[in-house]
């Protein structure tokens, strides 16, 4: 079971701001899917190796040469807030 | 004249233009026009200038294609179905769409999907759902509802999208067309936006086997942009199996009890006994850690996405959402406006499940699923050619009727999930029409054959031969009198 707490803890490492609705309605969906999922609390496998991809990969290596990126105005085309050639943000630090 | 253009399949059509019987340029001008009369919510934008700019080809030489909206195409709206990426034009074109391109496809649209392919009726998109052509009050399927439909419905010859736990094979079944969801690392995943990026597999979706496999070989091949692109060792011929003599195909024992509609059960099994009036042997083989699929797929595809969305965060592309306060509070205001219920939930599990004190239980725990599964699908592999399964448990369901229950919704993906766990290729055919278990309309039922990794030709010829034998001829519209 999933208690408010955990939702707006997950929530904070996640960067979501979820209403107190929101928050309400993921604890039980969440509580839910989680008790689908403990099933596999049940099998054996201690001894078994995980799989995080099933392609055998080899390093795939290329010379070290310097190319042409993109231009810097077609990338910052795309921001929301361009200005002086740079991604502009909210200070990290909000002023009081 | 136009409606006789649109019968062709693309293969027939590739031909009757290789042979100069057919101008490329009035095949792909009646296409257009078809897409112009989408009625389904398919298009999330149409490429109405396909000669011009970077979706533009000037001398068509393959058929046209829809694309789902989650490769980046050059200047070209790409949205993967979300606000939070709402006016994106990427800079540069997926390798998968370029390819087409340069194959002397024209691309027709961008189509509707579940948000960040997350879901599988289609329902979770920001911009609007998309209809069921045999039926308008049912859901397409999803993630690449839009995709299927399209094929579906006449509003394109064929199409592409993307499976991460059977979204493009599940669709496919709920519309009545064919599927195929390659082995992991056979199509370049350059430019296709991440959703779980050791599951994800771009395929086709068409009308028939051969189209299938005509669009696997435009496809598939190495990328230095993707380097878990291997490609498939040759590019897939076209199928010509007439039978399917001396090959020997695994029901898993565990899924003739599980789940299913009367009306898929009854196909399924009438659709193995076409196998063996083919000359195929058809036997029980254990696959005992595949009904734990859906809850390892449930625990890693979120984890992987939690990862890979966190790069939506209002700076770079997109929308944002200014606040007063610090940068953090721009990010989780984004966010919060950005994202859909759905794409949240995932990013909340995966989140939860990569946390200290419940990574090892719950994402390391999934992984070793992983390892069992495929494991199970090697053994099965050493005494059989393929394993098959209905594609999904029920035909069509209706719109909003899955909406308010996430387990529910999930379990469309039983039969698909085991598949793309293990890496492995499988396609989805149209094998009849059965009523829903409330009754209603009949409605399509798709049956899945799954093989080892990298024997897509032989999984393309065995399909093919199957193909033959059914002959699938309804169309929507006309299915629920036949």
């Amino acid at each position: 079971m999933i208690e408010r707490e955990q939702v707006l803890h997950v929530a904070k490492l996640a960067r979501l701001r979820l209403s107190d609705a929101e928050v309400e309605k993921m604890a039980g969906e969440l509580s839910g899917i989680l008790e689908h999922v403990d099933r596999i609390g049940e099998l054996e496998l201690d001894d078994v190796p995980p799989t995080s991809h099933v392609v055998e990969l080899e390093n795939v290596l290329r010379p070290d040469r310097p190319r042409p990126s993109w231009p810097r105005e077609v990338v910052l085309a795309q921001a929301p807030d361009p200005t002086e050639g740079a991604f502009r943000v909210p200070s990290p630090q909000a002023e009081a | 004249m136009t409606a006789e253009l649109l019968e062709l399949s693309a293969l027939e059509a590739h031909g009757a233009m290789s042979a100069r019987e057919l101008s490329a340029e009035d095949y792909r001008d009646a296409w257009i026009e078809a897409a112009a009369g989408d009625e389904l919510g398919v298009y999330l934008w149409r490429g109405e200038d396909t000669t011009a700019g970077a979706v533009g080809v000037e001398r068509p030489s393959v058929a046209p294609i829809a694309v789902k909206d989650i490769f980046c195409t050059e200047g070209v709206p790409t949205t993967a179905a979300s606000r939070i990426l709402e006016g994106y034009r990427p800079p540069y074109t997926a390798t998968a769409v370029r390819r087409l391109i340069e194959a002397g496809a024209p691309i027709l649209g961008k189509t509707n999907m579940d948000e960040f392919a997350m879901g599988s009726s289609n329902e979770n998109s920001a911009y609007g759902p998309v209809l069921n052509p045999w039926d308008r009050t049912r859901v397409p399927g999803g993630s690449s509802g839009g995709s299927a439909a399209a094929v579906a419905g006449g509003l394109a010859p064929w199409a592409i999208g993307t499976d991460t736990g059977g979204s493009i094979r599940q669709p496919a079944s709920l519309c009545g067309i064919v599927g195929l969801k390659p082995t992991y690392g056979a199509i370049s995943r350059y430019g296709m936006i991440a959703f779980a990026s050791s599951l994800d597999q771009c395929g086709p979706l068409t009308r028939d086997v051969s189209d299938a496999a005509l669009l696997l070989s435009i496809l598939q091949g190495r990328d230095s942009c993707d380097s878990t692109s291997v490609g498939l060792e040759q590019a897939p011929r076209l199928p010509d199996r007439e039978d399917l003599r001396g090959l020997r195909f695994a029901v898993p024992v565990e899924i003739r009890s599980g789940a299913m509609e009367s009306g898929v059960r009854a196909i399924f099994e009438a659709t193995l006994k076409r196998i063996e009036d083919l000359g195929g042997e058809i036997a029980e083989a254990p696959l005992p850690h595949a009904e734990h699929g859906i809850s390892a797929y449930y625990l890693i595809a979120p984890a992987e996405a939690s990862s890979n969305l966190a790069r939506y965060d209002g700076v770079r592309y997109g929308m944002r959402v200014e606040t007063e306060g610090d940068v953090v509070e721009m990010y989780e205001a984004t966010r919060a406006a950005g994202f859909g219920d759905e794409v949240k939930r995932r990013i909340m599990l995966g989140t939860y499940a990569l946390s200290s004190g419940y990574y090892e239980a719950y994402y390391g725990r999934a992984q070793k699923v992983r390892t069992k599964i495929a494991a199970d699908f090697a053994g099965a592999f050493e005494d059989f050619d393929f394993v098959v399964t209905p594609t999904s448990p029920t035909v069509a369901f209706g719109l909003g009727e899955k909406t308010d229950d996430p387990l529910a919704m999930y379990m469309n993906d039983f039969f698909t999930v085991p598949m793309s766990l293990a890496g492995i290729p499988a396609i989805s055919i149209p094998a009849g029409l059965a009523e829903p278990d409330g009754g209603g309309p009949r409605l399509p039922v798709g049956f899945q054959i799954a093989a080892p990794a990298f024997a897509e030709q032989h999984l393309l010829d065995a399909a093919y031969a199957l193909e033959q034998a059914i002959g699938f001829e309804a169309r929507p519209g006309e299915g629920s009198d036949g």
